[in-house]
């Protein structure tokens, strides 16, 4: 599947599919601050994810004090 | 993608997100129901908001600022947003793009202040110019103008888009120093007083990941990506901490930051009171001040003076600091 992340923005190309949470997992991201979006729709912790999904995974910290 | 087990809490129908401090699962319909269930909640609790009040939203383009303004108007209060340009290179121009479509889409107003075109600096060149920490210049510069656009303007109240993770973030930055006058002053609400304006946080009943997501399922476009020169700095370190404890026991800043509102503020209230009764006004704008010339002025005195500062000078010297 094609992953994309930002800050800094870049793509990831992640062979098989996976469950939401396990990718995060995969990757160190924090589920409390992350979003995770498949094919345009927000996706729960359980979904699962397919080989050929477009992903975004987008944080959701922003730093202004 | 194969569809979540997961259902809807409230209708069994498929989640779209959990939650985990509600220990829950929420459909598209029923999470935007929960947001606005919380906002109208902390309004109420708070006494934030009168339905004839002509509310002033400081929006920056981002999640959290067009969340509360989308809230605010759904739940019928008469919003113009406010957008202050802050120089801050690419950043600040594509964050201007998705305030002004947001206001442009939806027919509302939104006042626009450019910190370079009338007050001649930026914020990169105002950190470089009084060796401040940028996102110190950033905060007296905003808090300055919010504080005037919203008094000038006529409204009876200022709204910002605060979240859970926010105010959770500084009290813990400001319990850590045990920083009293702050403590005393973190409130999601601070009345009107001679020079300042009512000020309220409706999103403090709300995390990030929810104000997020509720951009997401309304369809907001708004500025994902960080500030270049906030990268490193305190307040998201300290945001880091609170979710490696959030993700080992949810829940735990809503306790922290709501439980402190609630048995802690009262008993720091005279404090508060005493520190705003001992200001004076600022010899050159009005403002109240502690000195004879405020903080702001003496920072815009010191940065219109100083030769235009790019964006990735100030961001070398955080990079390195990190």
């Amino acid at each position: 599947m094609k992953v994309l992340l930002r800050n800094p923005r870049r793509e990831l190309d992640v062979p098989g599919s996976r469950q939401v949470l396990a990718l995060l997992a995969e990757l160190q991201l924090s589920r409390e601050s992350h979003l995770v979006i498949c094919n345009g729709t927000l996706v729960p912790g359980d979904a699962h994810l397919a080989a050929d999904d477009v992903v975004e995974i987008r944080p959701v910290i922003s730093g202004g004090a | 993608m194969v569809a979540a087990g997961s259902k809807c809490r409230t209708c069994r129908g498929p989640a779209i997100i959990d939650l985990p401090r509600h220990n829950a699962h929420f459909c598209a319909d029923h999470f935007l129901e929960l947001c606005r269930r919380q906002v109208v909640k902390a309004i109420d609790q708070f006494q934030m908001l009168e339905r004839d009040d002509r509310v002033l939203v400081a929006v920056s383009g981002g999640k959290d600022s067009l969340a509360v303004w989308d809230l605010l108007i759904e739940l019928g209060y008469q919003a113009d947003g406010l957008y202050i340009g802050l120089g801050i290179g690419e950043y600040s121009d594509v964050s201007a793009d998705y305030a002004r479509a947001f206001a442009a889409q939806r027919g509302l107003h939104l006042i626009e202040v450019s910190l370079r075109g009338e007050y001649g600096y930026d914020i990169p060149t105002a950190a470089k110019a009084t060796k401040r920490v940028p996102c110190s210049a950033c905060g007296l510069s905003k808090r300055h103008l919010f504080d005037k656009a919203a008094l000038d303007g006529g409204y009876t109240v200022l709204v910002t888009g605060h979240n859970l993770d926010d105010e959770a973030a500084v009290l813990f930055g400001n319990t850590l120093r045990w920083d009293i006058d702050y403590l005393a002053r973190q409130l999601p609400v601070l009345p009107a007083r001679d020079g300042f304006p009512k000020k309220v946080k409706p999103l403090v009943r709300l995390s990030e990941r929810e104000m997020a997501a509720w951009c997401i399922v309304r369809g907001i476009d708004y500025q994902v990506e960080e500030c270049p020169i906030a990268l490193g700095n305190k307040h998201l370190a300290y945001k880091a901490a609170l979710n490696v404890i959030e993700e080992e026991s949810p829940g735990s800043k809503a306790a922290f930051y709501l439980n402190f509102i609630e048995n802690m503020a009262p008993l720091l209230a005279g404090h508060s009171v005493a520190a705003v009764d001992g200001l004076g006004t600022c010899a050159q704008c009005g403002a109240p001040t502690t000195g004879e010339v405020c903080a702001f002025c003496r920072l815009v005195d010191t940065a219109r003076e100083h030769r235009p500062v790019p964006v990735e000078l100030v961001l070398s010297k955080g990079r390195g600091k990190r």
